[in-house]
């Protein structure tokens, strides 16, 4: 390993919280620690005197708090054992870069991005610990896939004179040329080749195409009859990219059956808006649908709202932090390249974990060598990169829920979007339309180019196991983005000064310029132009990488000095790396050579349509009837502190949703704090309009029917929006499927029947959807920790985000009971549907070990519940109603609690008065999870007013808040079967994480 | 009257730039944002100013400490031209991460630079750092909202006729540290003006939630001793409205009931009233 002249440690001379901390930490997981110091290490290769690297040094450090050591190692009294965690070569280095732009601004100097300054943190540890305890820390606090670590007892440290000045150059040593690839293969060959990609000189394959036969078959053919030659490796990479799942969406386009001819997505949900849009005439608030990087509704007169949810589910299975920290970047860019550019004003977030407290280890090999990281990793991972990625960036994180079910074990879902902003017109022009015109440059903004995210959108496309991709591992670097993100909305846009606009996502530029060439007709490339993070990369490498923080723009001839003087300024990297043109051809040149040169034609709609079989044969889910519970105290406190009804104001508080100052309902509600499941933002602050969020999402469901779990994920979703006061027939959805298995027809029979209830409901509730993305193989194949073969599929789940108006924010509504005397009403249905619900899956836990599931789904009845929003709106817009939450998991009594936890007030409820005539049990009443339901209290001088308005509703007055500080329910029998105390609840609610 | 100009740094991370501005136009000034490097190009953008802003935000991804990078491409490129602006009869404001900026930059306290007789560089007392803002206690970033008092002894003129403040905060490294002397001056100099308190108004004394930090004698801000300059961990601008409170939907119900008026405005304007009215 090469070496740097000169390593400088920053070290406390104060308190440091962030060792006491880590010591906390540790020691709850049963590390017998005493003490932990961190010093931060910065690794810098470049040609200074001793002393400018004193005074580069001294700009490092805080002076009052830090002091630093150069070439000396750091040397506290008698710690045992010192840990230093490093980047493995070529992966992002955030902090180096500041370091670097800092030293070159102080000494006026110009330093080598590529191999000038490097960082590491050293965490000194003293305690009895042994050597392999030592090691076993360090495991807990670093990835093997992206990081070194270095473990050395006092001695060794010492004899060694510290960690050493070794720095991870990245070395590459490869022809950087395009390769010929020889499709006149037999076809067990070419089945290998796109399963494992294209073979290297050794033997060595270059990871998957994601190609099937039928593809392989199509591309032959083209090459052999249209182009009379063999393919190079760029061609044949880059028609893997825009052919993939994750780009092409193939399943959603898929025949299927005899009746789905043109698939599921045009048949289901493009169908569905196609209608409603027709249905709603001149109330049509669409504005872009499903064809830019994000969906675009009205907001008032003069601004359109862009809103976009995606999934980054592989990537955070093997690196949480970034793979979460990339998702959040990524969807930021989709909306900073919807129309000719628009601004992020708020983040939202979805995690589906497995159980953070199982500890049994997975293994991606049979020789256990390739660990999957344990749950409670990828949890906070995965929660600390939308943390990173969305504060750094400025943009407010207002919504987001956490879901828990063991077979998100293999792979979490981690689902990341963003809403932005947009005047409806730029520079006298309409803001959504947007054309590369032939004679523009093509220019690269942004970050450089570098291995990193090699093979992301064909990687998403395959199951995750041993052979999974270390290289589909980026890390997100948000001041990057932030740089050109202001440069772009706040200046280039308004000043006119390029044509089009798109985001580098997944297949890189292979895909963003493929895609803004379709608006003009052909495009070419000089590949060695674009600037690089380090010498060696192959020109497919290059072309398909999905390093981040990167967009494509097409800039007039004309406007191109300013533009890139504006870039300049604004320290963003701008780059003209080809032209537009109307040639009918891709062409791609590497050193004046032509690699690739394809019909544009063939690229974008060559590929074979898909052809799938489906069947759904429906299980019973039965279990073993258990008699009504005499007394539900207990239950009633388990029940608040399950995974999935709990509080996660630990995620909350640690996302900045008050930034923009754009919060008016924000994710913990009252003075007890509880997260609510709607938020409301104000995205003017001269206007009183506000926008809400929320969704639905029930995977538990699918167990039993997927056609019921996606009506109810609609109805949650837009019975949400109502809740907090927003407007039924202003609402938008987004539909995220995140399935598994998705060759297996019976998983495709689910998918088809949550996709048909998606069209029927949306329909019914007249909610079109303008954006999706769907994740089609969220399994894992590997073992378990005595080496048995494992299959963990995620259950089907389908996340529906809506995003609604509420014309006058001052009328939005909290969940939070406000005053004792308020009379609480329950408006909506309650049936005998506990089949899913949470309180099955709890009674199962408990009297058998294994959840139940049941039978009996809750249906929606969407014209009886449309009636009722509407009735709802009308109360909200007359100020009748004080709280409002609507019910989800956990039925009625989590309701409830979370309103009184929420005020930190008592309530008295009857459930004689709820209105559930078939319904002949309590626990049913308490915890079915009926739709179409809210809970709301009332201000007792409008009683006649509201009940006047809800005349012929379903709806009951079941009780009053108190200050009893007591929360008590009297059963169908008329005898109290609940009377536990509020701070017991809270207790109970919040205590499940607590420690994260 | 004319409107007072205020000039707000932008770029590089910094991200509360658009609200703050916005604070400062409804409060009846004339809000500009300038990308940093624009600044640097054009220095004499500072002659008309009379306000300058260090909002919130991430400069440079707070990597090697918060507003360490940022101070340093100050110290680098501007710093004598602010130090003649900061003579001239004008204000400073810096904002979470512009608080961490200025205490990086020496702006404030600024202890030693009233003892000396013109408090220019030359004399090396102005741009001494004296204290920091090192990570929360909880090693976490905390968005909360919280209660603040008022010290009544305070010169800064930011925060004339205020008693109390319930805005946000929202900071990984907000956790006010001096050394021992150093807070014993900062005290007697009258330089706090923001302490941490509990809702009923006494005194946090480092207890969490209240004081979210860790901050030595639940300091949330301070000033420099004309009052002139003032750093301040909370977000005024995020709380100018009644609708941005964490409170309003209780408060609204309340005064509905009490048949008192619902406000439009909140706390957080006051400190930019004081910041434009003390040009009129």
């Amino acid at each position: 390993m090469e070496k740097a002249r000169f390593r400088i440690e920053v070290f406390y001379k104060t308190e440091d919280s962030r060792g006491n901390v880590l010591k906390n930490r540790l020691k709850n997981r049963g590390f017998g620690l005493e003490k932990v110091l961190i010093t931060d290490n910065y690794l810098i290769n470049a040609d200074l005197s001793e002393s400018d690297a004193v005074k580069a040094a001294l700009s490092l450090i805080q002076p009052v708090t830090q002091d630093f050591l150069i070439n000396e190692a750091f040397s506290p009294d008698e710690f045992d054992y010192a840990v230093e965690i490093g980047f493995l070569p070529g992966v992002t280095d955030n902090a180096a870069h500041t370091v670097r732009e800092s030293i070159e601004d102080l000494l006026k100097v110009s330093l080598s991005i590529e191999d000038s300054v490097f960082t590491t943190v050293t965490y000194f540890l003293w305690g009895s610990i042994s050597e392999k305890e030592a090691r076993k820390i360090g495991s807990e606090m670093y990835n093997p896939l992206i990081q070194r670590i270095k473990v050395l007892s006092r001695q060794e440290y010492f004899n060694r004179g510290g960690m050493g000045n070794e720095i991870p150059v990245v070395k590459i040593f490869e022809n950087p040329e395009a390769d010929e690839v020889d499709l006149s293969v037999p076809d067990d060959q070419l089945i290998k080749l796109g399963r494992e990609g294209i073979p290297n000189p050794d033997g060595t394959r270059r990871g998957p195409l994601a190609l099937e036969m039928a593809s392989l078959e199509t591309i032959r053919k083209y090459f052999n009859e249209v182009e009379k030659r063999n393919p190079t490796d760029i061609e044949l990479e880059s028609i893997a990219q825009t052919w993939s799942e994750h780009c092409k969406h193939t399943i959603f386009a898929a025949r299927m059956d005899h009746d789905v001819t043109g698939g599921i997505y045009k048949k289901y949900i493009k169908e569905a808006t196609v209608r409603i849009r027709r249905e709603k005439g001149g109330k049509d608030f669409c504005v872009s649908v499903f064809s830019d990087n994000a969906g675009g509704i009205e907001f008032d007169e003069n601004y359109i709202i862009a809103d976009k949810v995606e999934t980054h589910n592989s990537p955070s299975a093997l690196d949480p932090f970034g793979g979460s920290i990339t998702g959040i970047v990524g969807v930021n860019r989709d909306i900073i390249g919807f129309g000719i550019a628009s601004r992020p004003i708020a983040n939202r977030y979805g995690f589906c974990f497995a159980d953070p407290f199982d500890n049994r280890l997975l293994y991606r090999d049979k020789k256990g060598e390739s660990m999957l990281l344990p749950p409670r990793r990828i949890l906070e991972g995965v929660v600390h990169g939308v943390n990173v990625g969305g504060n750094h960036s400025g943009i407010p994180t207002p919504q987001g829920f956490v879901y828990f079910d063991e077979r998100y074990k293999g792979k979490p879902l981690v689902f990341v979007g963003t809403l932005g902003l947009i005047p409806r017109e730029v520079c006298g022009k309409l803001s959504v339309v947007k054309k590369a015109r032939a004679g523009d440059n093509i220019v690269m903004i942004g970050g450089r180019v570098g291995r990193d995210g090699i093979h992301g959108a064909t990687f998403s496309s395959e199951a995750l196991n041993s052979g999974s991709p270390a290289a589909a591992v980026q890390i997100g670097d948000p001041i990057t983005q932030k740089k050109f993100s202001d440069a772009i909305v706040k200046e280039a846009r308004d000043m006119g000064l390029y044509n089009s606009i798109t985001d580098n996502g997944a297949g890189g530029l292979s895909c963003s310029v493929a895609e803004m060439a379709r608006e003009c007709g052909g495009f070419e490339v000089f590949l060695d132009r674009v600037p690089l993070k380090y010498p060696g990369l192959s020109p497919w490498q290059i072309w398909v990488s999905e390093s981040q923080e990167r967009m494509t723009l097409s800039v007039p001839p004309e406007k191109l000095d300013r533009f890139i003087s504006l870039m300049k300024k604004r320290g963003v990297e701008a780059t003209v790396i080809g032209v537009f043109n109307n040639s009918s051809r891709g062409i791609v040149k590497y050193h004046d050579k032509v690699i690739f040169d394809l019909d544009m034609t063939f690229l974008h709609e060559g590929l074979p349509e898909k052809k799938l079989k489906t069947s759904y044969p429906k299980k019973s889910n039965k279990y073993p009837p258990f008699d009504e519970p005499d007394n539900f105290n207990n239950i009633f406190l388990d029940m608040m502190g399950r995974l999935n009804t709990a509080s996660f104001e630990f995620i909350s508080y640690q996302y900045d949703h008050e930034v923009q100052g754009n919060s008016v309902i924000k994710p913990l509600q009252g003075k007890g704090r509880v997260n609510g499941n709607v938020s409301v933002i104000r995205p003017l602050l001269d206007s009183k309009r506000g926008v809400v969020l929320s969704h639905g999402l029930y995977p538990s469901y699918s167990d039993i029917d997927t056609y019921w779990m996606a009506a109810c994920s609609i109805d949650t979703a837009v019975r949400n929006i109502v809740s907090a006061g927003g407007a039924l027939d202003r609402i938008a959805l987004l539909d995220n499927f995140c399935w598994c298995d998705s060759n297996n027809p019976e998983r495709l029979g689910q998918l088809k029947e949550a996709a048909r209830a998606c069209y029927d409901f949306a329909v019914q509730y007249g909610t079109p959807y303008i954006s999706g993305k769907d994740s089609m193989f969220n399994d894992f194949k590997g073992y378990d920790e005595d080496f048995n073969e494992v299959f963990i599929s995620v259950p089907p789940t389908l996340l529906i985000s809506s995003t609604g108006i509420i014309e006058d924010i001052t009328l939005a509504l909290s969940i939070d009971f406000k005053f004792a005397g308020d009379l609480i009403y329950i408006i909506g249905e309650t049936l005998d549907e506990t089949g899913g619900s949470e309180y099955l899956a709890y009674m199962g836990e408990k009297i058998s070990g294994t959840k139940y599931i049941g039978d009996r789904i809750p249906r929606v009845n969407a014209p009886l519940f449309a009636e009722i929003y509407g009735t709802f709106e009308r109360a909200v817009k007359s100020n009748l109603i004080t709280s409002s939450i609507s019910i989800e998991r956990g039925g009625l009594a989590v309701a409830l609690c979370k309103s009184a936890i929420a005020g930190m007030l008592g309530f008295s409820a009857d459930l004689l008065s709820v209105p559930a005539e078939e319904v002949r049990r309590n626990d049913t009443v308490l915890y079915s999870e009926s739709q179409g339901r809210f809970l709301v209290s009332v201000n007792p001088d409008k009683k006649g007013k509201f009940e006047e308005l809800f005349k012929g509703i379903p709806m009951g007055f079941i009780g009053t808040v108190n200050e009893s500080g007591r929360g008590v329910i009297t059963g169908l029998d008329g005898g109290k079967i609940v009377d536990v105390s509020i701070n017991r609840l809270a207790e109970s609610y919040k205590n499940r994480f607590k420690g994260f | 009257m004319a409107k007072p100009e205020v000039l707000l740094l932008a770029g590089y991370g910094i991200n509360c730039e658009d609200e703050t501005a916005y604070a400062f136009e409804y409060s009846g000034a004339k809000s500009r944002i300038v990308h940093v490097n624009d600044l640097i190009e054009n220095r004499s953008m500072l002659n008309t100013c009379r306000i300058l802003v260090f909002p919130g935000g991430f400069s440079y991804g707070d990597d090697t400490g918060s507003g360490l990078a940022l101070a340093n491409r100050i110290k680098n490129n501007l710093m004598d031209e602010l130090l003649a602006y900061i003579e001239r009869d004008t204000l400073v404001l810096g904002i979470c991460n512009g608080f961490q900026v200025l205490v990086n930059l020496g702006l404030v306290p600024a202890l030693k630079r009233d003892q000396s007789t013109a408090g220019n560089s030359a004399d090396g007392t102005t741009g001494r750092v004296e204290a920091a803002l090192v990570h929360n206690n909880t090693f976490r970033y905390q968005c909360r909202w919280v209660d603040l008092m008022i010290e009544k002894n305070s010169p800064s003129v930011f925060i004339r006729g205020i008693r109390r403040l319930h805005i946000p905060v929202a900071h990984g490294e907000g956790n006010f540290y001096a050394p021992e002397d150093t807070l014993k001056a900062i005290e007697n100099g009258s330089r706090v003006t923001m302490r941490y308190v509990k809702p009923e108004g006494t005194p946090a004394q480092g207890l969490f939630p209240f004081n979210p930090n860790g901050s030595m004698n639940d300091i949330a801000s301070i000033c420099d001793g004309t009052g002139r300059i003032m750093g301040m961990m909370p977000h005024p601008e995020r709380a100018i409205f009644f609708t941005q409170r964490d409170d309003w939907t209780f408060l609204k119900e309340k005064y509905i009931r009490e048949n008192k008026e619902i406000p439009e405005e909140s706390d957080g304007i006051m400190i930019f009233r004081n910041a434009v009215n003390y040009f009129s």
